[in-house]
């Protein structure tokens, strides 16, 4: 499990290099984040939340059961929307009000 | 490296749960000069980065202080200090109280009351409640927050705390900080065995793999007393994600069943320990693979469990939609992790008296660090942060203190320019940490063991754990990342140490799973006593100490 991050689409912002409780992620020579320690991840995802620009996408290893999907999250106002895309391209949303609290 | 000596009258170490509500409490102290130093950044760090699932500890409707007490001795089979769970409960709902009014969403009724979850819960929405927690140290005038910078070793004189070495996680920097007082507040430690999901995905543990118990191994190294490590906890998980199963267990009342379709929980009891004890023996004897039964909840429970592991585990949720199996169609595997140590589940961590001064005069420790007192979560960690903040203000205004003059970190920074300067030989970080897991899984109650262990295996673990810090100086480091890897590892092998010592001394089974021993199966009131250690000129002596019972306070005598 871990991430990756589009080096097309990052614009060198830095803020998910900042937030990684880890340390995982530097920046490379053409000042655009890359994950160095892609074993480490522990999956907390607070690096996805920090990116505007949508350029993270988390997965699960296959030794976890991963088999080639992504999940992303963006934020808008009171909603974080979350996306999990299959190995086809396949797109389900799940939105949830972060006013609201768990039912469980 | 450069140098950067900076002076504080209280200098908090780790800005996690503890360490921030520490900060905001002293924030309210304006003369008093704060310091905090994290490892990462105080925005995300530690073990509240991904969010958290509710307010495990608070004293609901018709329940009272002492059932908390009388629940946390039973779990730990009396192997508790009264007196620092009586003081930390007292603020639970106090805390919760801080929490909301900061920002933190909780479920009310129609009436404004909490919406509470079993005996002790209240529902919460805990996604970002680390980032709350951050935003409000970042307010206080008196406080300032370093980012980025790893604490390796304390300061101490004359059996004093006189502050803190550490480094930049990623510029060359040397930092000395000199204080008059000092809060430890990092964690617990994780990654001392191997993890279940060894290879691509080894980070995905329940614990905070980035707590690799530097507070623990600096509070060793510097001759602190530490209790109960030979508790250990286990947690019971999610399959592969290992995320937490109390959601699914208290949200939709799914029950421990295994692969015959019996539920098993109650047939070895419902203790923390018990019920991973009955999941590896459901295994070991061939029922399983073990689940939780969730089968057949419907599309609207499924739709809240989704929503809730988004808040706090999103890899699980995941793992629900991209396996394509749902729990209302599939029952949910479950597991045990490896062992971690950590003082806010169980009772391992510095041995400190009731404000959570260590033995070390001016150390004071709160949150997973700190022993005697388990099951604290959330609100007892903050609790914990609380108490020492407030023990620290008054500990400040009657020491009599004078900044260190000579240059004692040069010693220190000496040690990480090794490290930077060394030439690449064939040792790299990555194999000590498997060997290190390797040992420790084998030898010293892994997983792969169901946990148990003998004395032989614990003393052979022991000679090579010794060995392999022996082999740390000949570790080389590129760059400060590096750096930051190797202490990581350093840390993790002076717990070891202390785990095996703790393991050998308790000639008992007090719990399953958290201490299994072979030699020793069953538990004796004999032990009911706690396991201290100190380091005394490099060897780990011993002591035990009489248990702190109902009404009783313990202080220390120096
Ligand atoms: C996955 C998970 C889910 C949980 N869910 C719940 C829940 O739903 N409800 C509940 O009540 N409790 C929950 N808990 C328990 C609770 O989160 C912890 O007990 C509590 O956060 C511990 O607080 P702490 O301050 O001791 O540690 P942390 O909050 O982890 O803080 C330790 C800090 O120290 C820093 N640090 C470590 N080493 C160093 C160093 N050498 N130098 C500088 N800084 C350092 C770390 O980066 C970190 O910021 C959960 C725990 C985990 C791991
Ligand atoms: S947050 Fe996004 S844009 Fe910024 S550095 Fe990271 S990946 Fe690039
Ligand atoms: S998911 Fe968490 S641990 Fe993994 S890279 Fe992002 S911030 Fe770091």
């Amino acid at each position: 499990m871990s991430i990756k991050i589009n080096s097309n689409r990052c614009v060198g912002c830095g803020r998910c290099i900042e937030v990684c409780p880890g340390n995982l992620i530097k920046r490379n020579i053409e000042g655009k984040a890359f994950m160095k320690h892609e074993k480490d991840c522990w999956g907390c995802t607070a690096c996805i939340k920090e990116c505007v620009v949508d350029a993270i996408d988390f997965f699960l290893g296959a030794d976890i059961g991963g088999t080639g999907s992504t999940l992303s999250i963006q934020s808008k106002g009171d909603l974080n929307i979350w996306k999990v895309k299959d190995i086809q391209g396949n797109i389900q949303e799940i939105v949830i009000n972060k006013k609201d609290a768990n039912k469980y | 490296m450069k140098t950067r000596i900076m002076e504080t009258d209280v200098l908090i170490v780790g800005g996690g749960t503890a360490g921030c509500f520490a900060g905001i409490t002293l924030g309210k102290q304006e003369d008093v000069k704060v310091l905090m130093v994290e490892k990462a950044n105080i925005k995300r760090s530690g073990c509240l980065a991904a969010g958290v699932n509710a307010i495990n500890a608070y004293i609901i409707e018709g329940q009272t202080m002492q059932d908390y007490i009388n629940y946390c001795k039973k779990d730990a089979e009396g192997i508790v200090r009264e007196d620092l769970i009586q003081n930390m409960s007292e603020r639970f709902n106090h805390v919760t109280k801080v929490l909301e009014d900061l920002g933190l969403v909780i479920l009310k009724d129609e009436n404004g009351k909490y919406v509470t979850r079993g005996k002790r819960n209240i529902k919460i929405n805990g996604e970002n409640i680390k980032p709350i927690l951050a935003e409000a140290v970042n307010r206080q005038k008196n406080v300032d927050v370093i980012n980025h910078v790893n604490v390796t070793d304390f300061i101490v004189k004359d059996g004093r705390i006189q502050g803190a070495y550490g480094f930049d996680v990623n510029h060359p920097i040397f930092y000395e900080f000199h204080a008059k007082a000092v809060l430890v507040a990092t964690g617990g430690a994780a990654g001392l065995y191997r993890p279940n999901n060894p290879g691509f995905s080894r980070h995905k543990m329940w614990y905070c793999p980035f707590n690799t118990g530097a507070g623990y191994a600096m509070g060793i190294l510097a001759g602190a007393e530490m209790t109960t490590f030979e508790m250990r906890f286990v947690a019971l998980r999610c399959k592969d994600t290992i995320a937490p199963v109390g959601t699914i267990a208290q949200g939709v009342g799914a029950k421990q069943c295994n692969g015959q379709g019996e539920f098993y929980g109650e047939k070895y009891g419902m203790a923390t320990s018990q019920r991973i004890y009955g999941t590896v023996t459901e295994n070991r004897e061939g029922r399983g693979p073990c689940y939780l039964g969730t089968k057949g909840i419907s599309p609207e429970q499924e739709d809240a469990l989704y929503k809730a592991y988004l808040n706090m585990s999103p890899s699980q949720t995941l793992k629900w939609l991209e396996t394509g199996k749902g729990p209302s169609a599939y029952n949910v595997e479950i597991e045990g992790t490896e062992p971690y140590i950590v003082g806010g589940h169980s009772a391992c961590g510095y041995w400190v008296d009731q404000k959570r001064e260590t033995t070390i005069s001016g150390l004071f420790a709160a949150g997973d660090v700190a022993g005697g007192c388990p099951l604290k979560y959330v609100t007892g960690a903050m609790a914990e942060g609380e108490i020492a903040a407030e023990a620290l203000v008054d500990y400040i205004k009657k020491v009599n203190y004078s900044p260190i003059k000579e240059k004692n970190g040069e010693k220190k920074k000496k040690e990480y320019e090794d490290y930077l300067t060394r030439g690449k030989n064939l040792l790299t970080i990555e194999q000590v940490e498997e060997s290190m897991q390797k040992i420790m899984e084998q030898y010293a109650g892994g997983k792969s063991t169901d946990y148990r262990y003998s004395e032989n295996c614990l003393i052979l673990a022991e000679k090579k754990i010794l060995k392999l810090l022996e082999t740390l100086q000949f570790l080389a480091a590129e760059d400060m990342d590096d750096l930051l890897r190797i202490y990581e590892i350093r840390e993790r092998l002076i717990v070891c140490r202390t785990v095996i010592a703790h393991l050998l001394a308790r000639k008992e089974t007090r719990w399953h799973i958290f201490a299994e021993n072979i030699d020793y199966p069953y538990k004796s009131d004999q032990w009911l006593k706690y396991v201290n250690s100190r380091l005394e000129d490099g060897e780990l002596k011993i002591v035990f100490r009489d248990l702190v019972t109902g009404g009783q306070v313990y202080e220390h005598k120096n």
